[in-house]
C-alpha cells in the first residue's frame, strides 16, 4: 500500500497497441486497398515527373514562376534550378516534389470536404474541430509509428503519416472561408431562389476561396516539412539526403539537402500564394477575366466591320 | 388598388422557447420585460397589414424595431414564428422548401444595404444571377441582364467587375439583378443607406421614376424621414417589433399616432419636407389627351363636367398646357382650330423638386391651380391653395 501511488498506471500505451493489433488484424483488406490506392497516385506523380526530360522541367517551372510572381521571381527560379542541377540532387528534389504533391492532393479531396462540412453542420465542427486540435499539437514524429506499422516502410506510410499531417490547415480554412462569407452574400443567394447546392458552388466557395487558397497552401508547405521527416521510415528523396548527412556527420551533404528543401519550399509557397490572390475581393479582374475582356473587345472591331 | 401582399398575425420571436414570450407579449409584457424574464428577444409582433399592388411601402422605425426582420418574414429568409404571409393568394409560410424557392425566384426579390454583388462576376453576370440560379438559357441570362442594366443606365458597364464601380453604380447593379428576374415584388432592405447622400436622392429619383413606368410592389426599409416621404406611398412606422402607424406620408406628418410617431418629425419643417410633387394632385383638373381628343369635344365635355380649368398633355404624358372653358371656346371658333391657340399664357408650371415654401408664393400669386411636372416634362397633378394650406396646417 505504501508505494500505491507509483503502482497507478492507466496503460493508455497498451490500449493503443491493442487497438492497433486488432485493427491489423480484421482492416487487413482496407488497409492494403489504401495502400494500392495511394502508391498508383504516387507512381503517377513521379512517374510522370521524371518522364520529363529535367531541362524542360526546370523551364516550365522557371515560365510559372515567370507567369505567376514576376520576372523578379523568374530569375530566382533560374538560381534555384541551377543550384539544384550545381548540387546534383535534381532527381531527389523531383521524388520530394512528387510526393508533396500527391500527399498534398489526397489531403486535400478529403480535408476542403471535411471543411465544407464543417461550415455547413455545426454538430460536424463540434466534432471535428477538437480532432484538429489534437492534430497539430501532436509532434509530426508520432505519426510515423503508426504509418510504418499500418504500411511497412517506404513512399506509401511516408505519404500516409504526411497527408495526415497536412491535413488540418486545409479543413480550417475551408471551414472560416464559408463561414465568414457574408451574411448579405448568404441571405442574397437565398432571396434569388438558390438551392443549397447552389449557395454553396455559386456564393460560399467562390467567396471563401481566398481563405481556401490559403489553406491550400498551407497543407503543401507542411506537407513538404513532413515529407522531409518521412523519409525515416523511407519515403527517399531530399529528406533522405538530410538523413544521410546527419547519419555520416556530413554536414555538407545534410547542408545541400537542406538549401534543396528550402529552395523547393520557397517555389511552392510563392507559386500556391499567387493563385490565392485571384479570387480575392480585394484583386482587380483577374487575369482571365482581363483576357475575356481583351477579347470581347476583339470580337466587336471584327464584328463592327463587316 | 389590389392587395398584393396580406400579412397576418404575424410574431417572430429569437430564441429557444418562442410560447412564453408569446404568452407574456398577450398579456401585454414589453419587449424589454420579455427579454428580461425569457432571455428571448421579439423581433416582430402582432403585424397585421397589407401591401397593395404597385406601391411604394417604406417601413420605418429605430434601430432595432424589426424592420428587417419583418421584410425578411416576407421571402421567410426568416421563419416566422406565428402568423400568415399571402402572396397573390398563397401562404408563403405553408410552402415546402421546392415551392418556396420557386417562390423566391419568380415573384420576390430583394436589393441589400452594402450592395452584396460576387466580385468574381462580370456586372452583367451579377445582374444575371436570378436567371442564372433558376436555369434560364445562357442567351436569355445575358439579354435579360442587359435590359436591366439599361433600365439602370449601366449598360456599357455591363463587362466590368464590381471593384471597379463606385458605390451607387454598385447599387444600380443590385437592382438591375432584381429587375432582371421580372419579380413584382421588390424588397429593398436600406437599399441606398450606405451611399453618399446626392447618389441617395439620385437614386431615389430614378426609382420614383422607374415606378412610374412599371411599377413594382416595392417593400422599402428605411431610417431616413426625407427618404420615405420622397418614395413612400404608404409608411408604417415600428417600434419594438410593432406597427405602431401606416399611413400616407401626409397622414403620417399631419396626424401622428403617438409621440415615438411624432418623434419622427420633431422639428421637422414641413415646408422643407415635402416638395411640389409630394402634394401635387391628379385627380383635382381632368386631362386631355392631346391626340386623343379634338378641341370641340373637349370643350363640350368640360362644359358638363363640373370644373373649368383643364390640363393637357401629350400621349407620353408630357405637360402641354392648360384650359379654359373659354380659352377653349375661342379656339374653337377660329378658323383654324389649334390646342396652342388656346393654352393659358400665364399657366407657367412649376418642377416637382420645389419646396413647398416656394411653391407657396407661386400658388397665392396665381388663381388657378399650378400644375407640376417631373424633371423629364411629366405631368405631375396640380397644386391649388386647398391642398398647401391642408399641409402646412396641420403640422404645426
Ligand atoms: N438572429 C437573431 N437572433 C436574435 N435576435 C435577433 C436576431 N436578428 C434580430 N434580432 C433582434 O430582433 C430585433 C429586431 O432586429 P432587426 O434587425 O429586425 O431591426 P432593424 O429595425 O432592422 O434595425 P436596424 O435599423 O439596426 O437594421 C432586435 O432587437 C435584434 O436584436
Ligand atoms: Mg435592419
Amino acid at each position: 500500500m505504501a508505494n500505491g501511488i507509483t503502482d497507478f498506471q492507466i496503460p493508455i500505451g497498451d490500449w493503443v497497441a491493442d487497438g492497433v493489433d486488432w485493427i491489423q488484424i480484421n482492416l487487413t483488406g482496407v488497409l492494403d486497398g489504401i495502400s494500392e490506392v495511394l502508391e498508383l497516385v504516387i507512381d503517377s506523380f513521379e512517374g510522370g515527373l521524371q518522364a520529363v526530360p529535367p531541362v524542360l522541367l526546370a523551364a516550365l517551372i522557371v515560365l510559372i514562376a515567370t507567369w505567376r510572381v514576376g520576372w523578379k521571381f523568374g530569375l530566382f527560379s533560374v538560381a534555384a534550378m541551377v543550384l539544384i542541377f550545381g548540387m546534383g540532387i535534381w532527381p531527389e528534389t523531383i521524388s520530394t516534389l512528387a510526393l508533396v504533391i500527391a500527399s498534398s492532393l489526397v489531403a486535400l479531396i478529403i480535408g476542403i470536404p471535411i471543411g465544407i462540412a464543417m461550415a455547413r453542420h455545426d454538430p460536424v465542427e463540434a466534432v471535428v474541430r477538437p480532432v484538429l486540435d489534437f492534430m497539430q499539437t501532436m509532434p509530426p514524429f508520432v505519426y510515423l509509428i503508426p504509418a510504418a506499422i499500418f504500411f511497412g516502410l517506404g513512399k506509401v506510410p511516408g505519404s500516409i503519416a504526411t497527408l495526415i499531417f497536412a491535413m488540418p490547415p486545409a479543413v480550417r480554412l475551408t471551414n472560416l472561408g464559408i463561414r465568414q462569407v457574408s451574411e448579405e452574400h448568404v441571405e442574397a443567394g437565398k432571396a434569388f431562389g438558390c438551392t443549397s447546392h447552389q449557395l454553396l458552388f455559386k456564393v460560399q466557395l467562390p467567396l471563401a476561396m481566398p481563405s481556401i487558397m490559403a489553406g491550400i497552401n498551407q497543407t503543401i508547405m507542411l506537407a513538404l516539412s513532413m515529407v522531409v521527416i518521412a523519409s525515416m521510415i523511407g519515403a527517399g528523396g531530399l529528406g533522405n539526403t538530410v538523413l544521410t548527412g546527419i547519419q555520416r556527420l556530413d554536414v555538407g551533404l545534410g547542408f545541400e539537402g537542406g538549401l534543396g528543401v528550402v529552395l523547393l519550399a520557397i517555389l511552392l509557397d510563392r507559386i500556391t500564394q499567387s493563385f490565392g490572390a485571384v479570387g480575392g475581393a480585394a484583386a482587380a479582374p483577374s487575369f482571365f477575366g482581363r483576357m475575356r475582356q481583351a477579347f470581347e473587345r476583339w470580337k466587336d472591331s471584327q464584328s463592327s466591320d463587316v | 388598388m389590389q392587395d398584393k401582399v396580406v400579412i397576418k398575425d404575424l410574431y417572430k420571436i429569437f430564441g429557444p422557447e418562442p410560447d412564453e414570450a408569446l404568452a407574456l407579449l398577450e398579456q401585454g409584457f414589453s419587449k424589454d420585460a420579455i427579454f428580461e424574464r425569457t432571455r428571448t428577444t421579439v423581433g416582430v409582433q402582432k403585424a397585421d397589414f397589407s401591401i397593395r399592388e404597385g406601391e411604394v411601402f417604406v417601413v420605418m422605425g429605430l434601430s432595432g424595431s424589426g424592420k428587417s426582420t419583418l421584410v425578411r418574414m416576407l421571402n421567410r429568409l426568416i421563419e416566422p414564428t406565428r402568423g400568415q404571409v399571402i402572396v397573390d393568394g398563397h401562404d408563403i409560410t405553408q410552402m415546402s422548401k421546392k415551392q418556396l424557392i420557386e417562390m423566391r425566384r419568380s415573384t420576390m426579390s430583394m436589393v441589400f444595404q452594402s450592395f452584396a454583388l460576387l466580385p468574381h462576376k462580370t456586372v452583367a453576370e451579377n445582374a444575371a444571377f436570378g436567371l442564372n440560379v433558376s436555369g434560364a438559357s445562357k442567351n436569355e441570362q445575358r439579354d435579360r441582364a442587359m435590359r436591366a442594366l439599361e433600365t439602370v443606365g449601366l449598360a456599357p458597364n455591363a463587362d466590368s467587375y464590381p471593384d471597379e464601380l463606385s458605390g451607387g453604380m454598385k447599387q444600380r447593379v443590385g437592382l438591375a439583378r432584381a429587375l432582371a428576374t421580372e419579380a413584382p415584388i421588390l424588397l429593398m432592405d436600406e437599399a441606398f443607406s450606405a451611399l453618399d447622400p446626392l447618389i441617395r436622392t439620385e437614386m431615389q429619383d430614378e426609382l420614383v421614376r422607374l415606378q412610374e413606368t412599371e411599377a413594382h410592389t416595392i417593400v422599402f426599409i428605411s431610417h431616413d424621414l426625407d427618404e420615405a416621404i420622397r418614395i413612400g406611398d404608404r409608411i408604417a412606422i415600428m417600434e419594438g417589433g410593432a406597427i405602431v402607424q401606416i399611413g400616407t406620408p401626409e397622414e403620417i406628418v399631419t396626424k401622428p399616432a403617438n409621440d415615438y410617431v411624432r418623434s419622427f418629425f420633431y422639428g421637422v419643417d414641413v415646408s422643407k419636407v415635402f416638395n411640389a410633387g409630394d402634394i401635387a394632385s391628379k385627380s383635382l383638373l381632368a386631362v386631355f389627351e392631346r391626340t386623343g381628343v379634338n378641341l370641340r369635344s373637349a370643350l363640350a365635355q368640360l362644359r358638363d363636367h363640373r370644373g373649368d380649368v383643364a390640363v393637357v398633355i401629350d400621349r407620353g404624358g408630357q405637360f402641354r398646357g392648360l384650359v379654359t372653358v373659354n380659352s377653349l371656346a375661342a379656339a374653337a371658333a377660329s378658323d383654324n382650330p389649334q390646342w396652342e391657340a388656346a393654352f393659358l399664357k400665364d399657366a407657367e408650371p412649376v418642377p416637382a423638386e420645389m419646396e413647398l415654401s416656394e411653391v407657396l408664393t407661386r400658388v397665392t400669386a396665381s388663381e388657378r391651380p399650378v400644375p407640376v411636372l417631373d424633371a423629364d416634362g411629366r405631368y405631375r397633378g396640380v397644386v391649388d391653395k386647398t391642398i398647401l394650406l391642408h399641409t402646412l396646417d396641420k403640422t404645426t
